[in-house]
């Protein structure tokens, strides 16, 4: 009913080293440059915040990891395998299978109920529609969403839609969830709620979680975060050979 | 954290012993920096002089003092008055952040690179405080939030600067020593 666990065919490169890796990636929309040798690597199972000010790129590192975009130089890796290379329908395939999204504002189908909404990857997955909803009402419960089934998003409120929309993201177990400003359309409480339930269902299924954040709060879930400024990644922990009496240490 | 006021309020709530005071105060407040037992007596004998608290007869039993103490009626009007004034908002321009900031500015060092080794410990310990409300009770909920929120207005201000770093370093280098004012 889920996809595929084992192997991923070795049809491309192969590298080994971190779940999630990227080189040197350069996107511009049109004349206007988003990243600009931008690198990361994303050990399975971490939860990485990726943060930075509006503007900085990093929603377009997260596209570009996650194979929503290819970029225009670099390179995107997942277990093993380059990703930026493959044709659309592999991407379509990998991100079908073995990637999980939420987005800042849920994004939910209006025309489906809200166990729909949750069952959707796994009826995209080819798993049988009584199965599927008889998976995704198991996530109900556990994210206070009892009695919600068979709303429609426009009949929940914004944190019970975010919830939805993290059981979806969910639901078909990935190995990775991306996560885009996942608490930014909500309360300081119900985002805190939203993160708790996150990065706890993640931790129980030993899901890798790329979650994108201006809100230290939220990042503040995360194992390790990055900050992308200018089109690159710049990492918190200090570098040993820069920090010294230089800057007050 | 005032003391005195901490252990009048505690009395405020009911007469006393010291040792029950200390416990008291430990879990609520001291978790860090648990209260000494001669500053807990210390500091009810001083209350006591002042008039704030009365001291009963000593009761039998082990331990160097069983007196139970009582808050008289100055002792409230000390605490309420205390309690209904807000605390001073402390004026942040003369923090360390702030003062490492201009120097290293001042004297050509990188200041941004500072504001990241910052940023990195201010959401190290946001990720301590974090965790410690996912594990305990609500009241570690409570002085969690207290200090993630105030990591997060410092992050806030780390931002801003940073943002401004190259103005930040003209002004400074035209305030200093060799330059015009």
């Amino acid at each position: 009913m889920t996809a595929d666990r084992g192997p991923v065919k070795a049809s491309g490169p192969v590298k080994a080293s971190g779940l999630v890796e990227a080189s040197g990636l350069v996107r511009s929309f049109g004349q206007t440059p988003a990243l600009r040798g931008a690198s990361v690597s994303v050990a399975a199972g971490e939860i990485l915040a990726i943060m930075g000010p509006s503007g900085s790129g990093k929603s377009t590192l997260l596209h570009c990891l996650a194979g929503i975009l290819i970029p225009d130089e670099g390179e995107v890796w997942f277990a093993g395998r380059r990703v930026d290379t493959m044709g659309e329908a592999e991407r379509s395939a990998l991100r079908r299978e073995r990637f999980g999204f939420v987005f800042q504002f849920g994004q939910l189908v209006p025309e489906l109920t809200a166990e729909e909404n949750v069952a959707l990857p796994l009826l995209l997955d080819g798993t049988r529609r009584a199965a599927a909803l008889t998976e995704a009402r198991t996530w109900f419960g556990r994210l206070g969403l009892d009695g919600r089934e068979r709303h429609r998003s426009g009949e929940l409120s914004g944190g019970e839609a975010q919830r939805v929309a993290l059981a979806r993201g969910l639901v078909a177990h990935p190995e990775v969830l991306f996560a885009d400003e996942p608490t930014g359309s909500l309360d300081s409480m119900t985002g805190e709620h939203v993160m708790n339930l996150l990065t706890t269902a993640a931790r129980d299924h030993g899901t890798t979680v790329i979650l994108v954040t201006h809100e230290p709060r939220v990042a503040a879930y995360a194992d390790r975060e990055v900050v992308v400024r200018d089109g690159k990644v710049s990492s918190l922990v200090p570098d040993p050979l820069t920090t010294g009496p230089g800057f007050g240490s | 954290m005032s003391v005195p006021l901490t252990l009048l309020g505690l009395l405020e709530r009911e007469p006393s012993h010291g040792y029950d005071l200390k416990r008291d105060y430990d879990a609520l407040f001291g978790r860090d920096k648990p209260l000494p037992y001669g500053q807990v007596y210390a500091t009810l004998g001083r209350l006591a002089r002042d008039g704030k608290v009365v001291a009963g007869e000593a009761e039998p039993g082990a331990g160097p003092d069983r007196k139970r103490y009582v808050i008289t009626d100055a002792g409230v009007t000390e605490f309420e008055t205390w309690l209904s004034q807000p605390t001073e908002p402390e004026p942040h321009l003369q923090t360390v952040l702030f003062a490492k900031v201009v120097l290293a500015l001042m004297l050509g060092r990188s200041a941004e690179r500072y504001l990241d080794t910052q940023r990195g410990a201010h959401l190290q310990r946001m990720r301590e405080l974090t965790e410690l409300k996912r594990a305990g009770s609500l009241i570690d909920t409570l002085l969690a939030d207290h200090g993630l929120f105030h990591l997060e207005a410092d992050l806030r201000w780390i931002d801003m600067t940073a943002a401004r770093l190259g103005s930040l370093a003209e002004a400074v280098r035209g305030s200093g020593p060799g330059g015009s004012r």
